[in-house]
């Protein structure tokens, strides 16, 4: 074991010296990610404040129809604009989200007892426009319901009449839950982060040493080509384990600025989480690294290698999607499943979820043992005679 | 010593080297001579244990490659046809990489390294990174890290490729030196001069085969020509006649 160190302690060394690999590895990779998620949760959490708290601003057409619903909808926190003068272009053309129009007929329909009508114009593809449609619609029906159960009421009927049914929301998600959605994609950065750590020493250690002729003179050192193959793992899987650590310290700082208790949501994102992560990314670290020497063993120059690792870092986005596209109950044998594995046991440590020992123990083994198979395959790769032949 | 015995290896239908057999004395320098794609490259590797022959034997100082690869290595120094150095590393640094990989303890490598560097003459770019060498800096380098262990067998494929006129005269006087110490040397060259300049003993290979195998003198008495460039292209020349 003593050549395997050598080998990683100069694979170290030199990559160390390599500022572009050190700010790829050590500071992009795992800071790039925690800032732009502060940045889009900062972002929506602003704008979902600022719409519940604002008053609401409608333009209404034809206020002057219908002088008691434009009161009631006042009371609600509702703002009475001035109508543009086409309600629908202006809609159409993003210049309101929404507008009211009350027509001539309202009052008279009103005072007959006949159903008054009133316009709701809006955009339904405007996603952003759909709060303030929602909140509008709730209050005009608020209305609506309250100016049917006095009719009633005049007529010596009860309101419950026209009622047989009413529903009750009894919404079991909890603060954690909710948070679970918005961060689904926290796995991934972290997966993300150990596939960009890795990736120059992966390359460096292999098409690298081969396309700059130093693989050669190398093998020719009385060391065993399994040892050699294992110090520039160690290398390769030290530096995607660090990207990695820091990506989970990173995040857990990062969470403690994140509003998330506005949104009514909290994340878990403290030692227990950190010390659980690192634990099931441990094997997946070392599976990737394998993968990507395997990968770059492959490759006859630099630039091949650079675009096989390329490829390969789609493969952690796979259960990522398949998951956010179908939240299928969660199986124990998902758990064996590396990649999903450490997805769906973040997502649930981050939700404050337990985890018992026998899922972490599946997910650490699992993964493992995948990895393990990859770096034999690696080591019968290695041991070839093409291997060294440069060019 | 090196001893090849009836070496053969094919990549494919193409026979690259076809029964080559030949020995390296201590204390000789023997040149692998041969036009380009003759197989003097893949002959070496199998020598220097990274590619395994098809048939045949090679032994080092009596080991057999086949038996013991690693022993072998620890017995050989070698400067392959491809010496590239890891550019983020001082040359100093890049010797003792390799000094570590064979084992060396901490006294012997920093004497192996200083008496490399003061042989070589290369002290001035010792601590330098070898990122922005020269080609002769390089192969300096390469030579320094290939015979950090001390190896009594010395094998160099074409130690003076792109070397210029000093360089390739220092270079020369080196591997005098290195026979001078008492060491097997055994060099690959396409170019008749540098062959007819070093060498004890010439071994000629043309299309994966020992076509001659004899001093100098005696190749010339052999042809019957009168400079050692005549004689090589009579030897090679013949035996293209052979295969027409």
């Amino acid at each position: 074991m003593k050549s395997a160190m050598i080998v990683f302690l100069k694979e170290v060394r030199e990559n160390l010296r390599d500022r572009r690999t050190v700010i790829n590895t050590l500071l992009t990779g795992p800071l790039l990610a925690p800032v732009i998620f502060v940045l889009i949760i900062n972002g929506i959490v602003a704008r979902e404040l600022d719409k519940a708290d604002k008053a609401l601003q409608v333009p209404v057409a034809g206020a002057e129809y219908a002088p008691n619903l434009i009161a009631a909808l006042k009371q609600q926190n509702i703002e009475i604009k001035d109508a543009p003068a086409d309600a629908e272009r202006a809609v159409r053309e993003m210049d309101a989200d929404l507008v009211l129009r009350i027509p001539k007929s309202y009052a008279d329909s009103w005072s007959k007892g006949e159903s008054a009508q009133v316009e709701l114009i809006y955009d339904a593809s405007q996603r952003d426009a759909q709060g303030s449609v929602g909140r509008l619609r709730a209050a005009l029906e608020g209305y609506s319901q309250r100016g049917g159960a006095l009719r009633l009421l005049a007529r010596g009927i009860s309101p419950a009449v026209i009622r047989p049914l009413v529903v009750a929301d009894r919404d079991q998600s909890t603060a954690q839950t909710r948070s679970g959605t918005l961060f689904a994609m926290l796995p991934y950065f972290f997966i993300l982060g150990a596939f960009i750590g890795g990736m120059a020493l992966a390359i460096d250690t292999t098409a690298g040493e081969r396309e700059r002729q130093s693989l050669e003179p190398l093998l020719v050192n009385p060391v065993a080509r399994g040892k050699i193959l294992i110090g520039k793992l160690a290398a390769t899987s030290a530096f995607a384990l660090i990207s990695v650590l820091l990506s989970i310290v990173a995040f857990a700082v990062v969470g403690r600025f994140l509003p998330t208790e506005k949104l009514g949501m909290s994340l878990e994102l403290g030692v227990h989480f950190a010390a659980l992560t690192m634990l099931v990314m441990l094997p997946l670290v070392f599976l990737i690294s394998t993968l990507q020497t395997l990968a770059a063993a492959f490759a006859k120059s630099f630039r091949e290698a650079q675009t096989y690792l390329s490829l390969l870092m789609f493969v952690p986005a796979v259960p990522t999607m398949l998951l956010s596209l179908f939240p299928i109950k969660t199986q124990t044998w998902m758990y064996a499943v590396p990649l999903m594995g450490q997805q769906i046991t973040i997502t649930r440590l981050m939700r404050g979820e337990t985890i018992t020992a026998e899922q972490l123990g599946l997910c650490f083994a699992c993964t493992a043992a995948a990895g393990l198979l990859v770096y034999l395959i690696t080591a019968q790769i290695y041991r070839g005679e093409r291997l060294a032949i440069s060019a | 010593m090196i001893e090849v015995n009836d070496l053969h290896k094919s990549f494919g239908a193409v026979k690259a080297v076809d029964g080559v057999s030949f020995v390296a004395r201590d204390g000789e320098i023997t040149g692998l001579l041969g036009p380009n794609g003759a197989g003097k490259t893949t002959t070496l590797r199998m020598l220097y244990t990274l590619m395994k022959p098809d048939s045949g034997s090679v032994r080092v100082d009596g080991i057999d490659v086949a038996a013991d690869a690693t022993a072998v290595r620890r017995l050989l120094g070698v400067l392959p046809d491809a010496r590239g150095l890891y550019k983020r590393l001082t040359a100093r640094e890049n010797i003792d990489y390799f000094a570590r990989l064979q084992g060396l303890d901490a006294q012997t490598r920093n004497q192996r390294a200083a008496a490399l560097i003061s042989a070589l003459d290369m002290a001035d770019i010792a601590d330098r990174r070898t990122e922005g060498f020269s080609q002769g800096q390089r192969v300096k380098t390469a030579i320094a890290r290939a015979l950090v262990h001390d190896p009594t067998n010395v094998i160099l494929d074409e130690p003076t490729n792109g070397l210029d006129v000093m360089a390739t005269r220092a270079m020369r006087a080196f591997m005098r030196r290195l026979r001078y110490e008492g060491r097997c040397v055994l060099f690959s060259s396409h170019i008749m001069q540098e062959v007819a300049a070093l060498c004890d003993r010439i071994v000629v290979i043309a299309r994966g085969r020992v076509v001659a195998d004899a001093s100098p003198d005696a190749l010339l008495e052999q042809t019957g020509a009168a400079s050692l460039e005549d004689a090589f292209v009579a030897i090679i020349g013949s035996e293209e006649g052979l295969a027409a």
